[in-house]
Order: structure tokens, then C-alpha cells, then sequence
């Protein structure tokens, strides 16, 4: 590992990147019925991992990959362009922007040495996982490291989510997250040789209930979480 | 890949990044004064932030964030009762946590604070009004510059004695709802003692928004704090 306090730090859903505000989904799919228990959440968050949480984890480690390029600008706008066209709902690249911008924000102020304006996403922001992939390169981590940062995280957001909005039992959502550490690693570990190919064959996995639900969500009158 | 400059890229060498500004940031003052608008559910935020817009109207260029548990309640309560221009008002959604959006993990309000400010141009006065949340919620520094913590006489007269961050140390506690004390069976004169004792020599102030539709006196103190701001704005900064 290079830095792993660094990567901590990055993992932690207390680093103040707007994560808290997501539930990666699962609002939508409890409010179907569709995520109803502990059970019904160990599926959602195992299908998450192998989808949004393959892409972003490969993408945060393309841009790791792209970080000391010379060409790292058109590099950063391919990535971007492939991410969009990986990311169906319009809704979800609104909030994989939005988060970027989040992460941008504090990335700029918390590692002010860090060159971010390369970053493409103008209007909306960067892609969270571009974000990502620069912080993590700049910050010290190494690719594998970045890209687990990145799974982690669209696991952890959901899990937290499901202790507040289904009342399950923190230790069991833990423990969920438990079982889910080896599948979790090992998406790092893919995410990271998959960076290694041409953008346009970077995993491209995605659930279309998912797209279609977070479509729903972005038009609900009252919600908890911004998506 | 032509590459987009005439350097030689094969020769290691670095930009300063156009992104990141490397003087030391001016003193807070030479942008809008932020004041955080916190308290429990119910206790008149979104009335006192209307009452504010009643009274700076045509006075100064406002905006106002507000952040609601669960929708966009509050925001469309003031763009209904006409205080403000909706255009100068912005919603952030809190994912069940509105303490985290202004203590935390604020990035989500200084988003919303810099697109105000692009899309109306530089403003004098921003309030960023807090979901209703408990007596433990406070705004972060580094999202507003004073906060008033606002609870009501409806929740009972003993709220000033259990005390808790907000009560404490805002800049600002307004007891509001003065009109529903004989109705509830709440004692003004113990308020105020349990507030002085718990606050010391920071201000409190009775309110009824129902009896003052302009908030006269948290207007006048507001306009207090914007002097204040302003004059430290126009000290020159020095080397850091």
C-alpha cells in the first residue's frame, strides 16, 4: 500500500465530499418496495458494486492513470465523454457531477497544491470519479488504492442510507459490509487492469431499474436524499 | 497525439495550475456577510427569514440558502409569499442530515452560496436558513460569519435552560412567538433569566413576528454585524 492513512481519509464517509446526501439509489428502491430488509439490501449493494461501483472504480483509476500523462487534458475530456456515455440517466450524470464539484471543493482547499483546471465538466462540474482519480494520484495513493476508495464508497453511501431510511440494525449493516469487503477489493483490484485499456472499452455494466428509478426520484416532491 | 502546446513534452516540467489561486484569500469582508438562520422544527426560521427580506427590501441585494430535510418547503414558502425574488433563492438538499449540510460537510451550501452570487451578481446579505433540527445544531465557520439561533415560547419556557451549542453560543438568540406566551403558560421573565445565564454577554431578543412583520430589532443588529463586516473589509490586509 502506498498511503494507506491517505486512502482512510478518502474512504471515510465523514470526509466532507456531500456523500451524506446520497443514498446511491436506494431511496428509489425502497420507496418500490424493491429493498425492504437486510436481505433485499446485501442484493442491492452487491448489484451496485458490480455496476456503478466497477465504472466508477475503473474511471477514478483511468484518471489516476492520466494524472502524470503529458496529454493528461485530452486524456481528462475522453474519460469524461466515455463516463456520460457509460451513465444513461441524465439524472445520475447531474449527480456523478454535482459530486465531483463536491469533491473538487474540498479536494482544492484540503491539497491547495493540487492542479485540478485541467478537470473537463464545465457546466455541472467534473465527474466524480475524474475527481477522484486526480486526488488520489496527487495525494499519494496508488491506483488500486483510488479505485477502492471509489467502490467503497458507492457501497457505504447505500449501506448508510438503508440505517436511515429502513431502520435496520447498524451492526447488521455492518456486518453486510463485512461480507462484502473481499467482492469490494476485488472490483479495486479489476477496476485498476481494466485502466489499463483504450477508453472505449472501459466496463460499461450498468442496471437500467436503477436508471430508471433515479429518473423517478429526481422527480419526487419530497425526498430525503438528493438521489 | 498532437500535443496542445508548442513545448517539448518530453521534458518534465510543471504549470502553476490557472485553477488554484495561490495569494492568501482576502479577509472575509470583501464578500456578502453570511449569517446562519438555525433553531428546532417549528420555530419560526422561514417567518424570520421572510420578515428579514420584508425589511432589507430595496435596502440590500440579498440572497437566501435554505436547507429542508425533505424537500424544497421552505424555499417555495418564500417564493410564494413574494418577499424575495425567487431568483435569489436557493435550495440544498440534506440526505436526512440538515446538521451535517451546515456543520460538517458544507460544501453543498458554499455551492449554493457561489451560484447565488453568479447567477445575481455580488450580494451584500446571504442567509442560510438550517432545517429544523435540534438544540445541538450549529452552523460551521466556514459557512456563515454570525448565526442566530432561533427557538419559540411554544416549545416551552425551560428551552434557554438546557442550553446546548445553539442556545450558548450564537451570535444571536431570538425567543419568538412572544404573542403565544399567555396561551401556553410561558414565563418571558424565566427565558430571559436562563438565556443571560447560559449566553453571558451575548445578545438575546424577544420577538413576535405575528406583532412585527419586519423584525425590526434583528434587522437593526443584522445591519450592526454588516458594519462591522464592512469595516474590516476596508482595512488593508498585509502580508500574511
Amino acid at each position: 500500500m502506498a498511503a494507506p492513512s491517505l486512502l482512510l481519509l478518502l474512504a471515510d464517509g465523514r470526509f466532507p465530499a456531500g456523500a451524506h446526501a446520497h443514498s446511491g439509489g436506494l431511496e428509489a428502491a425502497v420507496a418500490a418496495r424493491r429493498v425492504t430488509d437486510l436481505a433485499t439490501l446485501a442484493a442491492f449493494l452487491r448489484g451496485r458494486l458490480a455496476t456503478a461501483g466497477l465504472v466508477g472504480a475503473t474511471f477514478a483509476a483511468a484518471a489516476h492513470r492520466a494524472a502524470p500523462a503529458a496529454d493528461r487534458r485530452a486524456r481528462l475530456a475522453r474519460l469524461d465523454t466515455e463516463l456520460d456515455a457509460r451513465t444513461a440517466a441524465p439524472a445520475l450524470r447531474a449527480v456523478s457531477r454535482r459530486q465531483g464539484r463536491a469533491l473538487l471543493r474540498a479536494g482544492r482547499t484540503i491539497w491547495p497544491h493540487i492542479p485540478f483546471a485541467d478537470l473537463p465538466g464545465a457546466g455541472g462540474g467534473p465527474h466524480q470519479p475524474l475527481v477522484l482519480g486526480l486526488l488520489g494520484a496527487a495525494a499519494g495513493l496508488d491506483r488500486t488504492e483510488t479505485a477502492l476508495a471509489a467502490a467503497y464508497g458507492t457501497v457505504t453511501a447505500a449501506a448508510s442510507a438503508g440505517v436511515r431510511l429502513l431502520g435496520l440494525d447498524p451492526y447488521h449493516v455492518h456486518a453486510l459490509l463485512v461480507d462484502l469487503a473481499g467482492a469490494c477489493d476485488a472490483t479495486a483490484r479489476d477496476a485498476a487492469d481494466a485502466a489499463d485499456g483504450p477508453p472505449e472499452d472501459l466496463p460499461a455494466v450498468a442496471a437500467p431499474l436503477a436508471d430508471i428509478h433515479a429518473e423517478v426520484h429526481a422527480t419526487w416532491e419530497v425526498r430525503l436524499f438528493a438521489s | 497525439m498532437r500535443p496542445e502546446t508548442d513545448h517539448d513534452e518530453s521534458v518534465p516540467h510543471t504549470h502553476p495550475d490557472p485553477g488554484v489561486d495561490p495569494h492568501t484569500p482576502l479577509a472575509p469582508a470583501g464578500r456578502a456577510l453570511r449569517v446562519g438562520i438555525g433553531g428546532p422544527v417549528g420555530s419560526g426560521k422561514t417567518a424570520l427569514v421572510a420578515a428579514l427580506c420584508r425589511a432589507f427590501a430595496g435596502e440590500l441585494r440579498l440572497g437566501v440558502v435554505t436547507n429542508d430535510i425533505y424537500t424544497t418547503e421552505d424555499a417555495d414558502f418564500l417564493k410564494r409569499a413574494g418577499v424575495l425574488d425567487p431568483a435569489r433563492i436557493r435550495a440544498v438538499e440534506t440526505g436526512c442530515c440538515p446538521h451535517t449540510a451546515i456543520r460538517d460537510d458544507i460544501g453543498a451550501n458554499l455551492d449554493a452560496v457561489d451560484e447565488l452570487a453568479e447567477a445575481v451578481g455580488p450580494l451584500e446579505l446571504m442567509l442560510v436558513e438550517s432545517g429544523g433540527d435540534n438544540l445541538t445544531a450549529t452552523f460551521s465557520r466556514g459557512l456563515v460569519d454570525r448565526q442566530i439561533f432561533v427557538v419559540d415560547v411554544a416549545g416551552g419556557d425551560k428551552v434557554p435552560r438546557k442550553g446546548g451549542p445553539g442556545v450558548t453560543a450564537a451570535d444571536l438568540l431570538v425567543i419568538n412567538k412572544t404573542d403565544l406566551a399567555p396561551m401556553v403558560g410561558a414565563d418571558l421573565s424565566v427565558m430571559d433569566r436562563d438565556a443571560r445565564a447560559r449566553r453571558g454577554d451575548l445578545p438575546t431578543m424577544f420577538l413576535s413576528i405575528r406583532e412585527d412583520p419586519t423584525a425590526g430589532r434583528v434587522a437593526a443588529w443584522i445591519r450592526h454585524e454588516l458594519s462591522h463586516h464592512r469595516a474590516v473589509a476596508a482595512v488593508p490586509v498585509g502580508p500574511a
